[in-house]
């Protein structure tokens, strides 16, 4: 198993060789140590990889990621597995702001919390914070799913289109254009099926409240002026 | 638009190693601002004592100069330490009135970054490891202190426009992010008084802070005005004599990590300027919230 | 009537004139401020306002066809393994799918490639029409992030961060629904006919220090290839421009305000912004300060039309320019001979700026798949590339007069002023004196 020590190798070096796997490699299993705090650890992964990542990462880790998995054991700077296709990104500590941001595959599982801006305009990812979420988080978010299992910030999901939250603690406020809606039999079964994929056993889906759009700012209605 | 830090220590026998920490910890945001650096420690002070950090661009013969007219105006109860381009002079503090004019009479090219009990505060042009290095910050003792390396926006790559700006006794600030109603603000706080150095918006967040602090406010209550009072971007990290506070604007979209733990609190602009801190592992690590205000104060703790 | 008590002709105001008058009774209407697409509309300060200097006695011309006078540019070659080599100085700006159809944005990529030059994506994604279709692709970087994939960032040429543009510098954007088509909708993710709103910030970024880390992002994940363009709107250029060269940035792209777009409101387009000329100087002199003028390329658009604007830009420092409406245009944007559809619009040929509504009689602005097939993207291709010659050829007869064997050797002092706005704003003299107002001079 390939293993590079962050403290004495650049980044570049970590992140070309993700890149460069040849098709049928036996060596897909990667181990990063001595992050400490990097910025763009194993981003751009374009193959069905494993990465473990030993420590905290900074800014975009994972980014752009596709079909690997992606674990960081510490805590995650802004835009962690920002604009991800598909794979998924664990993090097993904290996530700074903008985590998930415009992803549109996958699965993002944060076990601590999650700062402002999580699933920022979110197109088709579905994320899991064990923890709570910042301010503005889901904003403009389009497809995917999101679901807290403690509680969201200020404004959460304003000017939202299609995404779905799911959040099971408090919501400080809700933003423009979001609204509270049924849990129906399908939103249990999805949501059931996501806390298990991310490792949650000990919640039932009973317990989420769900969010998603009032739809009223879809075509412009000067009543609704206030709100842009 | 840079890169902030700050450490205030609960632990009394982490002083000693205030300015390596600091120093580390500036070193790592390197590359949020490659302009200007500068660094405020607040050191235990002397009882009845003041001290005044100077700046000079030509600082054999200004402070050769300055030495003797303060020997001679203000006698021998006053001492000159000279740090490469900075100065610092230890006085009585009632003689900082005649020093802060004899200074502003007849040493017009000496600039005066900070004055007070404690603060001492050195900024220059350059990488943080290099303006570090000038001034020896790393052997520096204190009780807290602040460090901001500069990637300017709108105002001039100079010694003065570099951070932390210290408007008032004991006070300062640094920030990251850009201020959007600065130019009206100035110009208020100059009819009431205020003076400046630089077209710096930050120091505008400065001075605004000390006029609200003369008009009787700690500096928890001055950074809960500021959230009113200011529009724009910010990430201020601000000290007085015995306080620490952190304030972000209500968008909140300027990186801050906070962390705390028995022993210290600390600031980062990314985690990674905190990673050297005596057991960060076990700190409780936070981002902190949009127009929140948050303060410590040792003497408050006390 | 009569001579002893002659009547008051009526009067219109300066003030409250026949536009401003529509205007508010379409306001009080509709409830709903102006949407248009295009760039502003108003006069202000141009390059018609200069004059180049040719040679004559004190400097030497280059005789035209015969003595080579090269027009190639090469752009991002600061840290880019592979850089973009462009064949003329003038490129294709970008200009979303969606916003255009499929067939004009082949056009776009035909004419290009056959000029060879680059055409640019846009808010929405790359499609096959114009990666198939343009040898050089520049991929849009946007806030709102449609269509974003790594795939395409791999497959483009060039990476260009859109951090604003000239026509609404500081906004972001609204598609109203008719333009969004399934295709369309698809590719953004969105419901299909429902206002696609963009964000005016990037999500995950704010701020030339973070830009700097995101940058460097997107370096690792192509592999350190790809140029890197940082495009802003014309508002504080010399900052805007130091930042992005501080942030990392290969290349700068400065949009002025009457560069287009393609749906915002009116009057953040007349409104906000500073005219192309007035951009460039500043632009330039930060890239001086640094030391990284012709480092770092500056590309400048908005309002570009012919080969001497072409290269009074460069002349005032640019490396290349960029154009958008008139590369619509060659491919028959706003053709006469739709003039009756044009009517039936309530509008004319020339004047027609309802983009975002998506009825362009010309085929071009549209999703409608009847009017889009009107565009033959063939015909309109070679349309582009014989403009895109013609202009090439025009600035190289300018370079040659002034004695000049590269289009980039073209200086400020090449140039004069016919009026004190522009003389001021170029910071070249006014004609006939030596005169730059602000600077000194007699």
């Amino acid at each position: 198993m390939p293993q590079f020590d962050l403290s004495d190798t650049p980044l570049r070096e970590l992140n070309q060789a993700l890149h460069s796997v040849p098709e049928g490699s036996n060596d897909t299993h990667f181990e990063v140590i001595n992050p400490r705090g990097s910025h763009s650890v194993a981003v751009g992964i374009d193959q069905p990889l494993t990465v473990e990542i030993k420590g905290n990462v900074g800014y975009y880790c994972a980014g752009m990621n596709a079909e690997a998995t992606v674990t960081v054991h510490g805590s995650a700077g802004p835009g962690v597995a920002e604009n991800m296709m598909s794979g998924t990104v664990i993090i097993e500590g904290d996530a700074s702001q903008y985590a998930g941001a415009t992803g549109r595959g996958g699965l993002l599982v944060i076990k601590g919390n999650a700062a402002s801006r999580c699933g920022i305009s979110m197109k088709g990812i579905d994320i899991v914070v064990h923890g709570s979420i910042g301010h503005m988080s889901a904003f403009m978010a389009q497809s995917g799913h999101l679901v807290v299992l403690g509680d969201a910030g200020e404004a959460l999901g304003d000017s939202l289109y299609e995404a779905k939250l799911f959040v099971r603690g408090e919501v400080k406020s809700l933003g423009a254009d979001c609204i509270e809606k049924p849990m129906k039999p399908e939103h249990l079964e999805k949501l059931a099926e996501l806390l298990e994929r991310a490792g949650v056993t000990d919640v039932k889906p009973e317990e989420f409240r769900r969010y998603g759009s009032a739809r009223k700012l879809y075509n412009f209605n000067i009543d609704n002026a206030d709100a842009y | 638009m840079c890169g902030i830090v700050g450490l205030f220590l609960k632990d009394k026998s982490m002083e000693p190693l205030l300015g390596s920490l600091l120093s580390d910890m500036l070193v790592t945001m390197t590359d949020r601002g490659p302009d200007s650096a500068g660094i405020a420690i607040y050191g235990s002070g002397t009882p009845g004592q003041a001290k005044i950090t100077l700046q000079s661009a030509t600082p054999e013969t200004d402070f050769a100069a300055l030495g003797a007219a303060l020997s001679d105006t203000l006698g021998t109860l006053v001492s000159l330490t000279i740090k490469d381009t900075h100065a610092v002079v230890s006085l009585p503090r009632d003689q900082l009135n005649p020093a802060r004019s004899l200074l502003s009479n007849h040493h017009p090219s000496i600039r005066v970054t900070s004055t007070g009990d404690s603060i001492e505060i050195y900024k220059e042009t350059g990488l943080p490891k290099d303006v570090l290095q000038r001034f020896d910050i790393r052997k520096m003792t204190g009780t807290h202190g602040i460090g901001h390396t500069r990637m300017a926006t709108e105002s001039a790559v100079t010694t003065l426009g570099a951070h932390p700006f210290s408007t008032g006794s004991d006070q300062c600030l640094v920030h990251n992010g850009s201020l959007s109603n600065h130019n009206n603000l100035r110009r208020e706080l100059k009819r009431i008084g205020m003076q400046f150095e630089t077209e710096n918006d930050s120091e505008v967040a400065a001075a605004y802070l000390t006029a609200e602090m003369k008009r009787g406010k700690d500096l928890g209550e001055a950074l809960d005005s500021a959230i009113q009072d200011l529009d724009g971007f910010f990430t201020f990290v601000v000290g007085t004599r015995s306080g620490f506070g952190v304030l972000r604007d209500p968008i909140a979209c300027k990186p801050a990590v906070m962390a705390e733990t028995d022993r210290y609190v600390a600031f980062g602009s990314e985690y990674r300027a905190l990673v050297g801190l005596p057991d960060i592992e076990n700190a409780r690590v936070w981002e902190p919230e949009p127009a929140t205000v948050y303060f410590w104060d040792h003497e408050k703790a006390a | 009537m009569s001579y002893q008590n002659p009547p008051t002709k009526p009067r219109h105001s300066a003030t409250f004139d026949d536009y401003t008058l529509s205007e508010i009774r379409r306001a009080a209407a509709t409830g709903i401020y102006d949407i248009r697409g295009g760039g502003a509309k108003r006069k202000v300060p141009h390059f018609d306002d200069l004059l180049f200097l040719g040679a004559s006695i004190s400097r030497y011309p280059l005789e035209g066809y015969r003595e080579r006078c090269d027009t190639n540019v090469v752009l991002g070659w600061r840290f880019a393994k592979k850089p973009i080599e462009l064949k003329i100085p003038i490129t294709i700006a970008g200009m979303s799918f969606g916003s255009l159809s499929g067939q004009a944005k082949e056009a776009l990529g035909r004419g290009a490639t056959l000029a060879g030059t680059s055409t640019t994506t846009g808010d929405g994604g790359m499609t096959e029409e114009e990666r198939g279709h343009s040898s050089i692709l520049v991929y849009q970087y946007l806030p709102s992030r449609y269509g974003m994939n790594p795939k395409d960032l791999r497959r483009a040429d060039a990476i260009e961060v859109v951090v604003g543009q000239g026509a609404k510098p500081g906004g972001g954007g609204m598609l109203l629904g008719q333009k969004i088509s399934d295709r369309v909708a698809e590719m953004r993710t969105l419901p299909k006919g429902i206002d696609q709103r963009s964000a005016c910030r990037h999500p995950d970024w704010t701020g030339p220090d973070d830009l700097e880390i995101k940058i460097n992002e997107l370096r690792e994940i192509t592999d350190w290839e790809k140029p890197i363009y940082v495009k802003v709107g014309g508002s504080r250029p010399y900052y805007d421009t130091a930042l992005a060269v501080k942030s990392g940035a290969d290349v700068v792209v400065l949009d002025g305000m009457q560069g287009g777009t393609a749906a915002t409101q009116e009057v953040f387009i007349e409104n906000v912004g500073l005219p192309t000329l007035a951009c460039i100087r500043p632009a330039v002199q930060a890239l001086q300060d640094l030391g990284m003028h012709r480092k770092v390329q500056l590309i400048v658009s908005g309002g570009i039309r012919s080969g001497a604007d072409v290269a009074k830009a460069l002349a005032l420092g640019a490396d290349a320019v960029s154009i958008g409406t008139a590369a619509l245009v060659a491919i028959g944007d706003n053709d006469p001979r739709w003039e009756a559809e044009y009517n039936a619009l309530g509008t004319t040929a020339g004047a027609y700026d309802d983009w975002h509504e998506g009825k362009d009689p010309a085929g071009i602005t549209t999703q409608d798949p009847e009017l889009a097939m009107r565009l033959d993207p063939v015909a309109a291709g070679r349309r582009l590339a014989n403009y895109l010659k013609v202009m090439t050829l025009e600035a190289q007869t300018i370079a040659r007069a002034c004695g000049k064997n590269h289009v980039h050797n073209l200086e400020p002092e090449d140039l004069c002023a016919l009026t004190i706005e522009a003389s001021a704003m170029a910071q070249v003299p006014l004609a006939g004196t030596n005169w730059i107002p602000g600077k000194g001079g007699l």
